[in-house]
Formats: structure tokens, sequence, C-alpha cells
């Protein structure tokens, strides 16, 4: 995997007319992985926008390198679609297709399932398949354990292990405990204004 | 990269002209073609006077039709997240938005011109006057495909954005109508020139324009 590397330096983010939070800085390189806590509403959702690239920052700046990639609460799998036709959409898209994945996530057995009838928590291990296809260096995760049960938590533990094993980066945005050997937290609410 | 963007052309595709349950391009047509069977009812089976207002009904009926499959062009994708996904993957607003239109122009120009053979029986239009019909939907419907994206993204995610839509769809459509239908009147080639220059800038401003709103609309 190419090196990667995230850089924010002293970032402020703004809904409408309030500041959630300022002065954050972070630097991940290869292998490190960061989990963010924070209260619901300080902007944990926000942060991992801005550090995609998706949402401006109100002050400071985001250095990325490496490809991103996003999983946050929209799938991004047409929910009319079959589950084998959405991902195989993607899997077009990321020239990466890995049918060993697809059966350790469990979702082998779904590709004849419209995304509309899936669970939360089988969509949200759809999306994992979309992300690990494709072969982002840097995962920016928003509430990635969100209406998953025990063992799809432990198996994500170990998704975001092997990933940042093999040289990759991970930010967490989550409100619940993530083990991880090795990483790093922060504490959102510090710099809530 | 050509790659992405052809697999994009071939899911547009999928869903605008194909559609599965979400009606695809038939919905349009089917419209299409109940006005043109309703105006005669309407009017009487005055022969003269449906060969005279026929072809302006025809192009009424066609921007009609263009309207219909407005909220299924930008709203779903930006709703969920695909348009994030795509920028993650350094695939442009501009380049989607391109394919969006190409793939909306094929699920309802080509129909609509075939529609319009029907559609010109029914309402007795002569060879001639159904030459310069279809010459000039082919000028015109690109042209109404991209005002459709363009409308489309604009008005995506706000309340109540499709009838939104449509009410803004009418006003920038009126030079195309008016040259399109305009030729008709005069009989001449300068009218359809005019609706395909029309067409030309509008395709020109869409990707631009309508991938800042699709930016704007992520916020």
């Amino acid at each position: 995997m190419q090196a990667c590397r995230l850089v924010a330096t002293d970032l402020a983010c703004r809904r409408g007319d309030r500041v959630l939070f300022a002065g954050l800085s972070l630097d991940l390189g290869p292998g490190a992985a960061c989990q963010v806590t924070a209260a619901n509403g300080i902007g944990k959702s926000s942060l991992i926008r801005i550090l995609a690239g998706l949402a401006p920052a109100w002050a400071g700046s985001v250095t990325r390198e490496g490809m991103a990639g996003l999983l946050d609460e929209r799938p991004a799998l047409d929910p009319h679609q079959p589950l084998g036709k959405a991902l195989a959409f993607w899997h077009a898209v990321d020239d990466g297709h890995d049918p060993v994945m697809l059966a350790r996530l469990g979702l082998d057995d779904l590709l004849d399932v419209p995304v509309r009838y899936l669970s939360t928590g089988q969509k949200k291990r759809a999306a994992l398949a979309r992300l690990i296809g494709q072969q982002a260096q840097i995962w920016l995760l928003d509430e990635p354990l969100n209406g998953l049960d025990t063992a799809a938590v432990a198996l994500v533990e170990t998704l975001v292990a092997d990933h940042c094993a093999s040289g990759g980066l991970c930010v967490i945005a989550s409100h619940q405990p993530f083990a991880l050997p090795g990483l790093q937290r922060l504490d959102l609410m510090a710099l809530a204004l | 990269m050509s790659g992405a963007l052809l697999s994009i052309l071939k899911r547009d595709l999928g869903l605008l002209l194909l559609g599965g349950r979400r009606g695809g391009a038939t919905l349009p047509l089917l419209f299409f073609l109940a006005v043109a069977m309703l105006f005669p009812f309407a009017v009487g089976p005055d022969a003269p006077l449906l060969a005279r207002t026929g072809g302006g009904v025809i192009w009424v009926a066609a921007l009609l039709a263009a309207i219909l499959p407005l909220d299924r062009l930008i709203e779903p994708d930006l709703e969920q997240g695909m348009f994030d996904q795509w920028a993650l993957r350094g695939i442009g607003e501009e380049a989607v938005i391109a394919l969006r239109v190409l793939a909306h122009w094929l699920s309802f120009g080509p129909p609509l011109m075939l529609a319009a053979l029907p559609a010109a029986a029914l309402l007795g239009l002569d060879a001639a006057h159904l030459r310069t019909v279809e010459l000039g939907l082919l000028a015109g419907t690109p042209g109404l495909a991209a005002i459709g994206v363009m409308v489309a993204a604009l008005t995506a995610g706000l309340r109540g954005g499709a009838a939104l839509a449509g009410m803004l769809v009418i006003p920038l459509a009126v030079p195309l109508l008016i040259f399109g239908a305009g030729s008709l009147a005069s009989g001449g080639s300068s009218g359809i020139a005019l609706t395909g220059a029309v067409s030309l800038v509008l395709l020109a401003i869409t990707p631009f324009a309508a991938g800042a709103a699709v930016r704007a609309a992520r916020g």
C-alpha cells in the first residue's frame, strides 16, 4: 500500500451560526488509528466530512496523502437493486472484487435481496464491503458500529486492525467503545465551544 | 477512470431508461401520448384546426413529459451519498452530471420522437409538418434534458422540490418552445437551427451549473 498521511491543522467547524469546535489538530501516518469521541451534536460527523474534503472547514486546513474512503449512515447502494448488483456497480467503479470478503462479512447469502429490505446491520456490513473494495488508504468511519451485533463489532475491529497493519490509517468517530491496540483517542468535547 | 464513467453511464441508463419499479421511460411516454389523444377530444374534430395547432400541442406535451422524471434525476443519489462516494474517488460532479444529461436524454428524447409518429396521426399532421416536428424535437430535446438535470440539481433536497422543479423548468424552456414550435409556422429551418443553438448553450453550461448545485447541497 502506498504511503498515506492525514494532517489537520487548527480546524474549526461551524454549523449555521454556531461554532461547534475549534483548534483541532491531528497528524496520522501509516498504521495509525484515532477514535474521535464526543456527545451528540458536537460535530463528529462534520469533522469526518471535513477530513474527507466533502465539507469546507470554517478555519484551518486538511492535507490528505492517499485516497480517502468514507463509511457513514448512508450505504450509497441503490435501494431498489439486489445487493449483488448494487455492490457490483461499485466493484466496477473501483475495479476491486473480493468474494472472500463478502463471505467474511456474511453477505454471500444476501446478494439476491434488494438493499431496501436489508436490516440496519446488514446495510452497514454491505457498506463495509463497498469501503473495502475501494482499496482506499485513509478510512473515515462515522459511527461504524451502529446497528451491528457483537460478532459484527468484533469483525469491524479486526478489519480496522488489518487495514492499519497493512499500512492504512483510520479515523473512527464513535461514541461506542472500539477495541484496537494502539488506538489514539481524541475527545472533541474538550475542543467544543 | 473511463471504466468508472462507463459504469456510471450504464447505471444511469438502467435507472432512467429501464427504471425497474420506478417506471423508467414509459410513464413520460404514455403521458405524452395521452395529451396528444385528449387534445382532439377537447377541441373537436375540426381537421384543419387540429393540423394547424397539432405541432404546438406536440411541443407542449413533450415539454411537460420531460418534467415527469425530474425528482429521480439527482435527489436519490444525493440522499444516498452516491455523490460523496464519487467525489472521494476523484470523479467530478461535472462528469457525473454530463453523463446524467446523456442518460436522461436517451430515456426520453428518442422515445418521444418515436411517439410523435402516432401523435401526429392523432392530430392529423401532414408529412411536411411531421418532418419539421421531428427535426425540432431532435434539436430541442437535448436542451430540455439539460434544463431538467440542472433544475433537478438546484432543487434537490428542498422541501416540495419536485413541484418547484416543474415550475422552474417551464420559464427556462420558453426559448426552446418559441424556436421549436415557431419553426412550424415559418416552415423554415432557421427555427430548428436556433432551437439547436439554445440546446447547445444549455448542454454547455449544465454540467458546471448542476455540479456547483450538487456541491452546495452537499454542504
